[in-house]
């Protein structure tokens, strides 16, 4: 601060004191302490929740496929297994399709119908979960179940692995349908992700492949892909995390059936959500309820590498177009 | 070698990536009309049966029992209306403020960053996870199902969002503009309130109505919060129905009314949804 001359009038006082503004910026870091609070609140309610079956279990809790209320004899792998296989399936169903969304948006479409496309895609990623979860039991599982589950079961009886594939009752119910659905509803995120960073891609890269007569595929393998791979990736593991935190498409369709005897698709199984969906509001407290929590804090650190990782990857994206900029 | 073999080996070698690409667009364009199949066929479905089990009944009737002639969805729905309002009233202040705290104050330090990278993680994170923290934050010490833990578990769904659209649009915001307003001697917070919020005003009301929808829908984290009502009741401390909960009982039950009804409940909220995000949409683009 400089000191005033000798004689010199004292600077005039702020009109204003400074307690409003140190009001407001208070305001707005308690908000955003609120919001780290927030994770930290939800880690933290976990681990105690979870707290008498991580004693009680261990680690093994992990590889146990036992689910027994009645014995309150707990292990999560049947649920475990169930997320995972679902989500599996859902991105492999998923990730091509939002590729090919993804390319059609931003390289084929006429410019008129780029926008209310795009739209349609963003809407249904809008649409709510239960929809998808009662459309999927009520009209798209009785389909599944005639037109592609009997068939296949008629194609491959007898033959060994794809028999046992397709095993158990064709009731459009199962890990199989649960998958399909949750396909439907991430196809949305991952193709407009993919649209996005695909649309990071400057110009005069991709008209310089074509100035020398690369066709849109060319340019599109060789040009955009190279460039965006970080950002792709990211946005399929944003899928992926939708897929695993995923409840009502899945609980909907899932069966809720406790086994992990045979590994067909189209068995009735569990996944971590809809077992907390369907058993949580009636589990005494004890073991089975801290077991439940126990699964909810094994889907909370998975699906919170995975967001972390999709994070860190689209973040790298946004950095190498500031460095080409 | 003669021109004529370079010539054909050249055009056979052009044919290829012609063909080549033609496969790869019509994949795409598949895959287009694949994942367009899908959003209409859900979109019918949800308005052909849905529309069969409208009527009148259906806002005026509480909740029926399995079997009964006579029933509708009224205190779903106004369960519903009560606690997404709450959740909004009390998501979107803590929200914008947080938006604004990573949007002015945090852009370079260290706080700023992490809270942003966290948010964009709650953002994706599972919701009934959220379900399960309101249990043992709210619910387990009251001892007690309540609308106002629904409510709660909602609002942590809200603000994540918000936060994310506050920031993202006052970022917009040229610094010029902030720079005129300090240049004329105003507080910082009335900078933020008075010139970068409200520049940024229309972007801000997106998120909101953004959040809405999404929390219209939500239905994992109301299950063990809010539960479930068969009755009306406008008291926040008791078990509250809600639209997306009632849905899910009655879908998995064999009744048919209840089936029918949960039709209808389906249909509302797919339709208030979609009418939130195209309301929002259109607002914006209008402004911008």
């Amino acid at each position: 601060m400089p000191t005033p001359l000798p004689g010199a009038r004292p600077a005039p006082r702020a009109v204003r004191s400074p307690w409003a503004d140190r009001l407001f910026a208070g305001l707005a870091l308690a908000a955003a302490w609120l919001t780290l609070a927030l994770l930290a609140g939800i880690i933290g309610s976990l681990v105690v929740g979870a707290a008498p079956a991580i004693r009680e279990y261990g680690l093994g809790f992990l590889t146990s496929s036992e689910w027994d209320p009645v014995q309150d004899r707990y292990g999560g792998l049947v649920m475990i297994y169930g997320t995972l296989a679902t989500s599996l399936i859902a991105l492999l169903i998923a990730v091509p399709v939002s590729f090919g969304i993804a390319l059609f948006l931003t390289e084929m479409s006429p410019g008129w119908l780029k926008r209310p496309l795009g739209t349609a895609v963003e809407l249904l990623a809008a649409v709510p979960s239960i929809v998808y979860g009662m459309w999927g039991l009520m009209v798209f599982g009785p389909i599944l179940a005639r037109f592609v589950q009997l068939p296949l079961q008629s194609l491959f009886d007898g033959i060994p692995v794809l028999g046992a594939l397709v095993s158990g009752p064709p009731v459009g119910i199962g890990i199989l349908s649960a998958g399909i659905i949750l396909s439907i509803m991430i196809i949305p995120f991952i193709a407009s992700v993919m649209r996005d960073v695909f649309e990071v891609t400057p110009p005069l890269l991709k008209e310089s492949a074509y100035g020398l007569g690369a066709t849109t595929w060319e340019v599109v393998r060789s040009v955009v892909l190279p460039y965006t791979k970080a950002g792709v990736v990211g946005g399929i593991m944003l899928g992926l995390g939708r897929a695993l935190g995923e409840t009502m498409a899945v609980t909907f369709v899932i069966g809720n059936m406790n086994q992990l005897n045979s590994l067909s698709l189209f068995e009735a199984a569990n996944s971590i959500t809809s077992a907390l969906a369907n058993e949580f509001a009636e589990a005494g407290e004890g073991l089975h309820q801290a077991s439940l929590i126990y699964l909810g804090l094994v889907l909370f650190f998975i699906t919170f590498v995975v967001l972390a990782l999709s994070k860190l990857l689209l973040a790298q994206l946004r950095k190498g177009e500031g460095a080409a900029a | 070698m003669s021109f004529t073999s370079l010539d054909a080996g050249r055009m056979r070698q052009h044919r290829r990536r012609k063909a080549v690409n033609a496969v790869a667009l019509s994949l795409a364009l598949a895959a287009m009309a694949f994942g367009m199949f899908w959003l209409v066929w859900i979109l019918w479905e949800t308005v052909r049966l849905g529309l069969g089990g409208l009527s009148l009944m259906v806002f005026t009737e509480m909740t029926p029992p399995p079997m009964a002639d006579v029933g509708g969805l009224a205190n779903a729905i106004f369960g519903s209306l009560a606690m997404v309002t709450l959740a909004t009233l009390a998501g979107t202040p803590v929200g914008i403020m947080a938006g604004i705290y990573l949007a002015e104050y945090g852009r370079d330090n260290a706080l700023g960053r992490t809270t942003q990278f966290i948010n964009d993680i709650l953002l994706s994170a599972p919701s009934i996870v959220i379900g399960l923290f309101i249990y043992a934050a709210v619910v387990a010490p009251s001892k007690s199902f309540s609308g106002l833990a629904g409510s709660l578990a909602l609002a942590l769904i809200v603000i994540p969002v918000v936060i994310r659209t506050t920031e993202n649009m006052l970022s917009l915001i040229p610094n010029a503009l902030r720079e005129a307003a300090y240049a004329l001697g105003t507080p910082k917070w009335k900078v933020i309130l008075s010139i970068t919020l409200r520049a940024a005003r229309s972007g801000v009301i997106t998120g909101i109505l953004l959040a809405v929808a999404r929390i219209s829908g939500e239905t994992a984290p109301l299950l063990f919060t809010a539960l479930s009502n068969q009755f009306w009741t406008s008291s926040l401390t008791e078990p509250m129905a809600s639209l997306p909960v009632t849905i899910f009982k009655f879908a998995m039950s064999p009744y048919e009314n209840w089936q029918k009804l949960a039709w209808a409940g389906v249909f509302l909220i797919t339709l208030g949804v979609l009418l939130l995000n195209i309301v929002a949409r259109v607002f914006f683009r209008n402004k911008h």
